[in-house]
């Protein structure tokens, strides 16, 4: 598979591991923040870590948007589906997440309510089109990079004058998540983990550009570098940061120039605006209240915000008391500080957000990495 | 495998119309079905006798029995349809017994509105297939539920094989040491059929691998009477398939994940779609585990047979009492095989 195998080559994943263990100052440690759910993916599916020098260390961010959403988000979209008999579309990850009652949208659905896994925002669109006289809402999540499709569903429903189609909006921002993360007020309670520098989600700077993490690499003096998905991209990414480390900088660098830009991408940008507008607030799963964090649907489409169309009862919502996620969205904790992982709650029964996705760090660690519990990770001998 | 029958358009001509619910209760509607569809192209001499079950004869050695069910959307994919799943399904498991399979039983049950015309395509497609297997269907029965309460058509299909005295196959014989070789790519018939899921319609034409492995398993024993597991990645994939293993057997595993043959079109597909191919479903492949001193003349009689040309030995059995299976990644890492939480796909299989 050309462009993409390169990515993942042996042979050059050694000559990064040399440059890396050639640069890495044995008299500290590094710890690298990925915020993003694709990483922390990335790393465990290639086992990268197993390439990194003993003192360099991954630290699980937030950034999977099925994780950070608040349960009473999930609860109204079971009511959305049970209450008000809607056909609601939504993509796989969604249906497996527990509501307060430790229900999901799979139970809902077996017991009776209209949900259907969709892989686009057309799916739902077709689906809307093939039921006229069904209210077919589209719950939607993601940070920037799914907006913009979600943009361009509401756009074209309006275009048609489709009348049985609104979007239930849970788009969310990254920027001010990672400001959170470095100095909310929980971060008192909580403690940090020290994170020196940050892998920056590349996917989301594909739209919005690298710029906007120019503000944190300069106000929290982070040295940010923007990675792509690729395992190789990650470890070029990690070099690059510990160079910046280093050399006592701390600056935005654009690893995955191959599609980031300084800009992003003005018509994806354009299309989202015009769309959608900034929430006072958002409560994030894990990381509570934060302002400015998520979008909601403009007045000017209020026709297609099942927020506004359909009357919501849900106001609040309970966590899992002993989930950690709080703590593990932030850093501070492992997986493996939690004392449900992997007895209580494991892929087949999450209790929390951070088990269900598979971008989730409780679930990347279940499946790909909880072996390094149990044995010591053993390397490949060079062919 | 595409059905190539002159006599297809011809007969699918003549059979018109749809299931109703008359095909099921019993009188001469459901006579016509059977005759005209069922009999005519699975016909053999159990089913000549005509009788509410199959007078079989004498076998002399032990016996297996496998039942699988087939539900899958969509009926007919690119290699293959339900009626073939279903007679090499069923094949299949006897195989990984060890077993030579001599018999199968076929049950449908039918939805209210499905055409006659593709039921008959899916029967002669199992008609073939049973041909090829050398395995013939022997006694059926047919039920048809309203409309709405079916998916089409379901089949359910039963096989008996004979086993010899000398061979032992089981989950629970895979001892540290052992090698694992896998027969095939890995992943295409998942990927088939996902190719043809409404709106997930991709460009390369990717075809399902649903073959009989009887005569390649055949083969194999004859090669090595000592192998000491069979078993066809089916749902779940390879991940599955081992993981099971691995916990039948109280060991561990550790494959290396370049030596795992896969189609580049599947790998990439997979790329597309967020999975991985060792997760993803096989219906003509075969994973054996056999002593390491074994493993070379394994390998080559499965090279030399036409279903396990691209046979590789993927990985080795480790003693490890968590039961892990674990995989050297592309990239020169390591991590966890798992077995997929849920449901990673659509329903496939
Ligand atoms: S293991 Fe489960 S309960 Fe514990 S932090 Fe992770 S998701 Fe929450």
């Amino acid at each position: 598979m050309k462009y993409v195998d390169e990515y993942r080559d042996q042979e050059l994943a050694r000559t990064v591991a040399a440059a890396i263990a050639a640069e890495v100052d044995h008299g500290r440690s590094y710890h690298f923040m990925e915020f993003c759910g694709g990483h922390t993916h990335a790393i465990f599916r290639y086992g990268v870590q197993d390439l990194m020098p003993e003192n360099v260390h991954f630290v699980h961010g937030p950034g999977c948007p099925v994780c950070v959403l608040p349960v009473s988000r999930l609860d109204d979209a079971v009511e959305l589906a049970e209450r008000h008999g809607v056909i609601l579309c939504t993509y796989g990850d969604m249906m497996r997440v527990p509501d307060t009652k430790q229900r999901n949208l799979i139970r809902a659905k077996a017991d009776g309510a209209d949900v259907r896994m969709v892989y686009s925002t057309l799916d739902a669109l077709r689906i809307a089109r093939e039921n006229p006289d069904r209210q077919v809402v589209f719950f939607a999540i993601g940070f920037e990079t799914t907006t913009p499709p979600t943009a361009a569903a509401l756009k074209a429903a309006e275009a048609e004058g489709l009348k049985n189609f609104s979007v239930f909006c849970n788009h969310v921002l990254t920027p001010p998540a990672i400001s959170h993360i470095l100095q909310s007020p929980e971060v008192r309670d909580l403690g940090i983990v020290k994170i020196d520098g940050f892998l920056g989600p590349s996917h989301v700077s594909s739209v919005i550009g690298s710029r906007p993490y120019e503000f944190f690499a300069e106000e929290f003096q982070k040295p940010i570098v923007i990675a792509g998905f690729e395992p190789l991209d990650v470890m070029q990414s990690v070099l690059m940061l510990i160079r910046q480390v280093n050399e006592g900088r701390h600056e935005v660098e654009n690893e995955y120039i191959r599609v980031v830009t300084e800009e992003g991408n003005f018509k994806a940008q354009a299309l989202v605006s015009e769309v959608f507008e900034l929430r006072k607030s958002f409560a994030w799963r894990g990381l509570g209240i934060i302002p400015k964090s998520a979008l909601r649907v403009r007045d000017a489409y209020a026709d297609f915000d099942a927020e506004k169309r359909f009357e919501l009862s849900v106001k609040a919502s309970r966590e899992a008391k002993s989930c950690e996620c709080p703590s593990i969205l932030r850093g501070v904790k492992k997986p493996t500080d939690c004392k449900l992982f992997a007895t209580v709650c494991t892929p087949q029964n999450p209790i929390g957000s951070c088990m269900v996705s598979p971008e989730g760090a409780c679930a990347a660690y279940w499946t790909y990495g909880r072996f390094r519990e149990q044995q010591p990770s053993k390397l490949e001998p060079a062919e | 495998m595409t059905v190539a029958n002159p006599r297809l358009a011809a007969d699918t001509a003549r059979v018109r119309g749809s299931v109703d619910m008359t095909h099921g209760a019993g009188g001469r509607a459901m006579a016509e079905l059977i005759r005209d569809i069922f009999h005519k192209h699975l016909a053999n001499q159990y089913l000549a006798q005509g009788n509410d079950g199959a007078l079989l004869g004498n076998v002399s050695g032990r016996l297996v029995m496998a039942a699988d069910s087939h539900v899958i959307s969509p009926l007919f994919f690119p290699g293959g349809d339900i009626g073939a799943l279903s007679v090499h399904g069923t094949v299949n498991d006897v195989a990984m017994m060890g077993a030579r399979p001599l018999w199968l039983s076929a049950s449908f049950i039918l939805e209210e509105g499905f055409s006659l015309a593709e039921l008959e395509k899916i029967v002669v497609s199992m008609a073939l297939a049973a041909r090829q297997a050398g395995v013939p269907v022997v006694t059926g029965d047919t039920k048809v539920v309203e409309k709405g309460k079916g998916d089409g058509v379901f089949i359910s299909t039963t096989g008996i094989g004979v086993l010899s005295e000398a061979t032992d196959i089981a989950g629970s014989n895979a001892r540290p040491g052992d090698a694992i070789i896998a027969s095939g790519t890995m992943g295409d018939h998942g990927i088939a059929i996902l190719s043809k899921r409404e709106n997930l319609d991709f460009e390369t034409e990717i075809l399902s691998d649903t073959q009989p492995l009887n005569d390649l398993v055949a083969a194999m024993l004859a090669a090595v009477p000592g192998i000491r597991v069979l078993r066809d990645p089916t749902r779940g994939g390879l991940s599955a398939t081992l993981n099971e293993i691995a916990h039948q057997s109280k060991v561990g595993m550790v494959i290396k994940e370049r030596a795992v043959p896969v189609k580049p079109e599947v790998a990439a597909a997979c790329e597309l779609l967020g999975l991985d191919p060792l997760n993803v479903a096989n219906e003509g492949k075969v994973i054996a585990i056999c002593a390491a001193h074994d493993a070379a003349t394994l390998l080559a009689s499965m090279r030399t047979h036409p279903k396990g040309h691209d046979a590789a030995i993927i990985g080795e059995v480790v003693a490890d009492e968590h039961a892990l299976v674990t995989t050297h990644t592309r990239l020169g890492g390591m991590r966890v095989v798992d077995w997929i939480a849920g449901e990673q796909l659509p329903r496939i299989c």
